[in-house]
């Protein structure tokens, strides 16, 4: 469990209040609750509905002590519960271990809550790990006085398609409750009833849906709340754990990884109060199937020129087909994909400067634009942590431009919530208000997409303030200036939050074109001379190479032989249609992959690397903090991306030094952060408003669009339960957008772009008008569908195309 | 060096205990032609229970392979469907194998196991010539369908509710005349 640690920053002395606890004086922090000073001199009161992190309620009643003074010279007549007494000074508190009442107390609180609870450890998915278990063994009674029949509830019910209940099991601590208002916010499970027949519940039409549910199983002191993943799958005693860090976001959130022969179990979440406390999203918790999926890639594959088809091929003899198309090709560029951990972007990086030659590596795999490739080498690569989570709570404000943190960074969201709920007051600058903006208590910045950096400019910023700038603002011109000059000008602290875990590593190993390891920037003569010596080479590519979008554009043309793609999903970058033209059209292309994809099945050879699961590495979050973890899955036999990178490297003659994971760290924290002059942003100007901007013309609005946390993704396949929680697509729009495009709210409304159109139900929403919101990967993925993305121009219509 | 007593009489006491044997009743049991019945709760193969329409009563929780000292037992469980039932409740042993070879007899699986479905049997022949036919699947531990009852995949026929068969109620007695039949 968490224990909050004092804030280092905080200079006011603390002030103690002594006590007695078991006759032994100690000193604790006014406002500590006895239960947790109990714990301070080794005494463990037992607790079901008592957690560090949730306020005291006082529930259960398990944690009874005896206190004989009270602080007042007058003693408390009967047992109180020490998980809502906070100490007083003079105190005298009489735990279990030497007062008789409190244990008396705490033996029959156990024997009540045992009455009806079944007696099915046997078959319970919490057996072995559960506290009921634990402190009826520990401080309950040896034999069962309770001979009628326990009352019976028909189970599982399902609360969503992810969480079941078991109310025989439940002991009514209400954690699940609590933590779902106070934390997430989503007060979808409530207790029902009263007396004996009290059990936890849902409203019977609104199912449990909250991003944040799976938190409960995990808090559930008892087995009543179980996941339908995991329900009966595996004993505590059966696994083996191990910490780890997600992948799905860029919080780099703490979990621990539980796998039995061979296989990953289930996910919980880790504790770590620097960066998710003890939370993390349900993506995090159950989206762990995707890496053995029957399109799983186990062994090399070559394109067979006689045949056309992808054949399995041995490791020595793919490297060397891969290395000698590349030696043969003419121009090469390398697309890594945001996915990496910063060892392996590390590898990609030195792959495409010293065995290809080139400057042509870019991490991101979406929309982008030069404005964004200065800014993050400018002002983001290599910086060391700055923001933090912690920060947030501290901070007058927090600003969102670009950034939606429910559906994008989810554990940022949580600290955000609790900020917002002490007092820290939160601004959007979006196009509505969305469900999580209403539960961070936020204010909304109506903004037209594309209009960032005007409204930005005009909003009034204190210097305790916190911007943070998502991903999205690439595409929008002028708005990650708008957000540095904001933050010179008023004194604001900033920081990027992008989507991906390997967002940030990437940036800071070097996966962009005008930048090296370390931000060392790739037009400076001394730090490419500096990288180059680190290195053991003579020179490096001095150009500054291309984009991700010039990339496309120049293999589509035809000016690049030889393309090295990673992780990236085609849909997601800027014109999909133009980059499945290209990887067609490129001469020669070389995929590193997990699982079969649409990069691959165009490939002339696929390597297969491993999933974070099956290697060590470290990610970089979105404070620049490193969050490294251990290869899960010690007996897989899958290659790191490093390895597959030095073996072509190895056969095209120009080895890149670093063959494994250990290696590629130790060098890449050996080349450290560039101390010589950065690249300097210069800045760009939004382009002017147009007076379109705000008004539908032609049936014409402005698309705003982001991925919700549940979606349509590749890394969620295999989790069913998870995907069936999903929100439902909707589109929203404001009604006067809807009945100028003559859409009927509750209809289905089409959305079309120059490569086609999706569908979706129609929302009316408080929204500026000429805009339309549609999620971005929701049953249809609005890059490929539409070829538009976020801030471009669609046009609305009703009905069904 | 021997005396006198080791060279003349010791043989001849020894051949006395030959001679004194031959009017005692052998102890030799001329197995395998003569089969002894063993002690009625002597630990022999195992047997997977039914329930008495037929369905398993193993569960697929794995406590027999947890308790097992020789690391003999291995389960995999899975979940009924509404097609498909293997037991009441929801889930059943789809995987099911002892391995003989490592098997000692001890009996803590039987002890472990919460719903009975997990006995032993007297049977103690378990000999073979090769590893494979030593591991025993599932088809081969489980009781054999006794009159009433109907190879599973089916839907419950004692109750609708899981928790009667738990309680022991059994399909009405149906009187029979050629061959089992199901109550319906």
């Amino acid at each position: 469990m968490t224990v909050t640690e004092p804030n280092p920053t905080d200079t006011t002395p603390v002030e103690l209040v002594t006590l007695t606890i078991d006759d032994v004086e100690v000193s604790v922090p006014k406002g500590t609750l006895v239960i947790r000073a109990a714990e301070l001199i080794g005494t463990e009161i037992p607790r079901f509905c008592d957690h560090p992190l949730l306020a005291p309620v006082g529930a259960c009643r398990q944690c009874l002590v005896e206190i004989p003074d009270a602080g007042n010279g007058r003693g408390m007549p009967k047992p109180q519960a020490s998980c809502t007494i906070e100490v007083a000074p003079g105190m005298v508190v009489r735990t279990q271990v030497t007062s008789p009442v409190a244990e008396k107390a705490q033996e029959g609180m156990l024997e009540f809550l045992l009455a009806n609870h079944p007696l099915d450890c046997p078959v319970c998915d919490k057996g072995g790990e559960c506290p009921l278990q634990n402190q009826s063994l520990s401080h309950g009674a040896s034999e069962s006085r309770f001979i009628e029949t326990k009352r019976l509830f028909p189970k599982p019910l399902p609360l969503s398609s992810n969480v079941l209940l078991d109310r025989e099991r439940c002991v009514l601590c209400q954690r699940c409750t609590r933590f779902q208002s106070e934390i997430a916010g989503d007060p979808f499970i409530a207790l029902l009833e009263r007396g004996a027949q009290q059990q936890i519940g849902i409203a019977p039409d609104v199912p449990f849906g909250s991003y944040f549910s799976g938190n409960t199983i995990q808090i559930c002191p008892v087995g009543a709340l179980t996941s339908a993943d995991y329900r009966f799958r595996s004993r505590p005693f059966d696994l083996i754990s191990v910490p780890s860090v997600s992948e799905h976001d860029a919080c780099g959130s703490a979990i621990r990884v539980d796998h039995r022969r061979g296989k990953v179990m289930r996910r919980l979440a880790g504790d770590d109060p620097e960066v998710n406390e003890e939370w993390i999203t349900d993506k995090d918790r159950f989206a762990f199937t995707w890496s053995r999926q029957a399109d799983r890639l186990t062994t090399p594959l070559v394109r067979n020129p006689a045949t056309g088809e992808l054949e399995p091929t041995s490791w020595p003899g793919a490297l060397a087909v891969a290395a000698r198309g590349l030696a043969a090709a003419a121009g090469k560029a390398v697309l890594t994909g945001g996915r990496l951990t910063v060892e392996d972007a590390y590898a990609y990086a030195k792959f495409a400067r010293v065995a290809l030659g080139t400057n042509n590596i870019d991490f991101r795999a979406r929309p982008t634009s030069k404005e964004e490739t200065e800014f993050l080498a400018a002002k983001v690569a290599g910086t060391p942590v700055d923001v933090t989570f912690a920060d947030l709570e501290r901070a007058t404000a927090v600003v969102l431009v670009g950034l939606e943190p429910e559906d994008e960074a989810g554990t940022l969201f949580l600290r955000l919530r609790k900020a917002s709920r002490q007092g820290v007051q939160v601004f959007a600058l979006g196009t509505h208000t969305t469900r999580g903006l209403t539960k961070m208590n936020g204010t909304l910045v109506p903004t037209v997409p594309g209009q960032e950096a005007a409204a930005l400019a005009e909003l009034a910023v204190s210097p305790g303030t916190i911007i943070l700038a998502g991903e999205r603002l690439a595409t929008i011109p002028g708005a990650l200036s708008a957000v540095a000059t904001k933050a010179t000008e008023s004194g604001a602290r900033w920081a990027w939050v992008p989507r991906r875990a390997g967002d940030r590593s990437a940036l800071d190993a070097g996966c962009l074109p005008n930048l090296l390891p370390g931000a060392r920037p790739v037009a400076s003569a001394e730090a490419r001379a500096d990288a180059a010596a680190d290195w053991g080479v003579p020179s490096l590519p001095d150009e500054v190479g291309l984009d991700t979008d010039a990339i496309i554009a120049a293999a589509a043309s035809g000016e690049l032989g030889a393309l090295v793609v990673a992780g990236v999903d085609v849909d997601d970058l800027a014109d999909p249609a133009l980059a499945r033209d290209a990887l067609r059209s490129v001469d020669f292309l070389v995929s590193l992959e997990v699982r079969a994809s649409a990069v691959t099945a165009l490939a002339d050879v696929v390597l297969p690397v491993a999933p974070p699961v099956e290697k060590a590495g470290t990610f970089i979050n979105w404070e620049g903090r490193q969050r490294p973890f251990h290869q899960v899955l010690i007996d897989a036999p899958a290659l790191t991306d490093v390895r597959v990178l030095a073996g072509i490297a190895e056969e095209l003659g120009r080895p890149i030094g670093i063959r494994t994971t250990a290696e590629a760290a130790a060098e890449w924290r050996e080349l450290g952060p560039w101390d010589g002059k950065r690249i300097v942003f210069r800045g760009r100007k939004p382009a002017a408003a147009k007076t379109a901007a705000g008004k539908v013309v032609a049936g014409r609005v402005v698309l705003d669009t982001w991925k919700q946390l549940i979606d349509g993704g590749r890394l969620q396949d295999g989790a069913d339960f998870l995907r069936q929680t999903a929100r439902e697509p909707v589109l929203r729009a404001s009604e006067a957008t809807l009945t100028a495009c003559g859409v009927q709210p509750g209809q289905r409304a089409t959305l079309t772009g120059p490569s086609g159109s999706a569908s979706f139900i129609a929302e009316a929403a408080f929204m500026p008008e000429g805009v339309v919101w549609a999620p971005t990967n929701s049953g249809v993925h609005l890059g490929a569908a539409l070829g538009v993305a976020h801030g471009g121009r669609v046009s609305l219509t009703g009905g069904e195309r | 060096m021997s005396t006198l007593k080791e060279t003349l009489w010791d043989p001849v006491a020894g051949f006395g205990v030959t001679f004194r044997t031959m009017f005692k009743k052998p102890v030799t049991e001329k197995y395998p032609f003569e089969k002894v019945p063993t002690a009625p709760r002597f630990h022999g193969r195992h047997q997977l229970n039914r329930w008495p329409d037929g369905l398993e009563k193993c569960v697929g929780c794995e406590l027999c392979a947890w308790a097992c000292p020789a690391d003999a037992i291995y389960v995999e469980g899975a979940s009924n469907t509404e097609d498909e039932r293997f037991s009441p409740g929801e889930r059943y042993g789809r995987v099911y194998q002892i391995n003989y070879l490592r098997c000692i007899l001890c009996g803590l699986c039987i002890e472990a196991c919460p719903t009975r479905a997990l006995t032993m049997t007297n049977e103690y022949e378990l000999a073979d010539d090769n590893r494979a036919a030593l591991i025993y699947e599932k088809d081969d531990l489980l009781a054999p369908l006794l009159p009433g009852m109907l190879e599973p995949p089916h839907e419950m026929l004692i109750s609708d509710d899981h928790h009667d068969y738990y309680r022991g109620k059994s399909l009405p007695i149906v009187e029979t005349t050629s061959g089992p039949e199901t109550a319906s």
